[in-house]
């Protein structure tokens, strides 16, 4: 290997996956470099990891003030020259307020907090975080939250299958209530992924229900190889 | 100083579970009569005299409310 591929995970007050994300990006193979909300993202970062929690408390919204933060306005920008994003659970929700992502995440519809071992499928493998993953391959990664329900007008929903912009669906019961199973999208580019299932906590058999989820961190290091 | 309420309500094709919750202890209750619950926030503002429409409209927009799948009123 030559020079690694440095990237970076925004930690938010209340964020709770950081330190997991940044264990995933290493055992990926990329060099995790821990970014502080309140600085905008100025070091050398190929691509950007928000983690799940629950930053600024969840106040007035999931992710609502966190989209207003430093870092989100290079974060922002970055994403939309092509940086690659990757919003776990929380980070999701904050993707989906800063607008980077269609639609909204909403109080699960049994409105209890869900945790558990979760099979998805991969619907778009084509995406800087999917890459090395195979178009319909099931993982189990775990799932944790309250707030996961994917919602969005029926149009965005139509047009996200239509461009092939769900990135995973839930297989069996629906954990969370989530418009037509969805689990994860991505932008039209599709430099930026949002996914509620949290893949960090699935990068080895000792700490979680199976390795799958290490491929999300290996794909961008693929995605940014080959590019 | 002069008083800005902002109300915020999720939009009627929205899935609300704490409404249906609420609506679901309202007939544990042996309530009758109510056929719907929506639960929103309200916001109440102290603004200066001259704070204009266009901006109270405007944190409305950008901050209280998420466009994508909320509706807001204003009164002042």
């Amino acid at each position: 290997m030559g020079v690694s591929v440095r990237v970076g995970v925004v930690t938010f007050p209340g964020s709770l996956d950081d330190r997991d994300a940044v264990r995933a990006i290493r055992l990926a193979g990329a060099e995790p470099v821990p970014l502080w909300h309140g600085e905008k993202w100025l070091s050398d970062v190929a691509a950007v990891v928000l983690p799940g929690g629950f930053s600024y408390g969840d106040y007035l919204r999931c992710g609502a003030i966190a989209r207003f933060s430093p870092a989100m306005e290079s974060v922002i920008d970055g994403a939309r020259n092509g940086l690659p994003v990757l919003g776990i659970c929380n980070g999701f929700q904050v993707l989906c307020e800063a607008h980077l992502l269609p639609g909204a995440l909403i109080r699960n519809a049994e409105r209890r907090f869900v945790c558990r071992d979760q099979r998805i499928r991969i619907a778009n493998a084509g995406t800087a975080w999917t890459a090395d993953y195979a178009d319909g391959q099931e993982l189990v990664i775990p799932i944790k939250n309250i707030d996961g329900g994917y919602v969005a007008a029926e149009r965005v929903l139509d047009e996200l299958e239509g461009e092939g912009r769900v990135v995973a669906r839930y297989l069996g019961a629906n954990p969370n209530g989530s418009y037509r199973d969805i689990a994860g999208i991505c932008n039209s580019a599709g430099n930026v992924v949002g996914l509620m299932p949290h893949p960090e906590h699935a990068i080895d058999p000792l700490t979680g229900p199976s390795a799958d989820g290490l491929g999300f961190f290996s794909s961008v290091l693929t995605s940014l190889v080959s590019a | 100083m002069a008083r800005v309420v902002v109300d915020v309500v999720m939009k009627p094709e929205i899935l609300d579970p704490q409404g249906q919750a609420i609506l679901g202890a309202l007939t544990r209750l042996g309530i009758e009569g109510v056929n719907s619950v929506r639960q929103g926030k309200h916001f109440e503002l102290d603004v200066d005299d001259d704070l204009d429409d266009a901006t109270v409209t405007k944190l409305a927009d950008t901050l209280l409310a998420n466009p994508v799948i909320e509706d807001f009123t204003i009164s002042r």
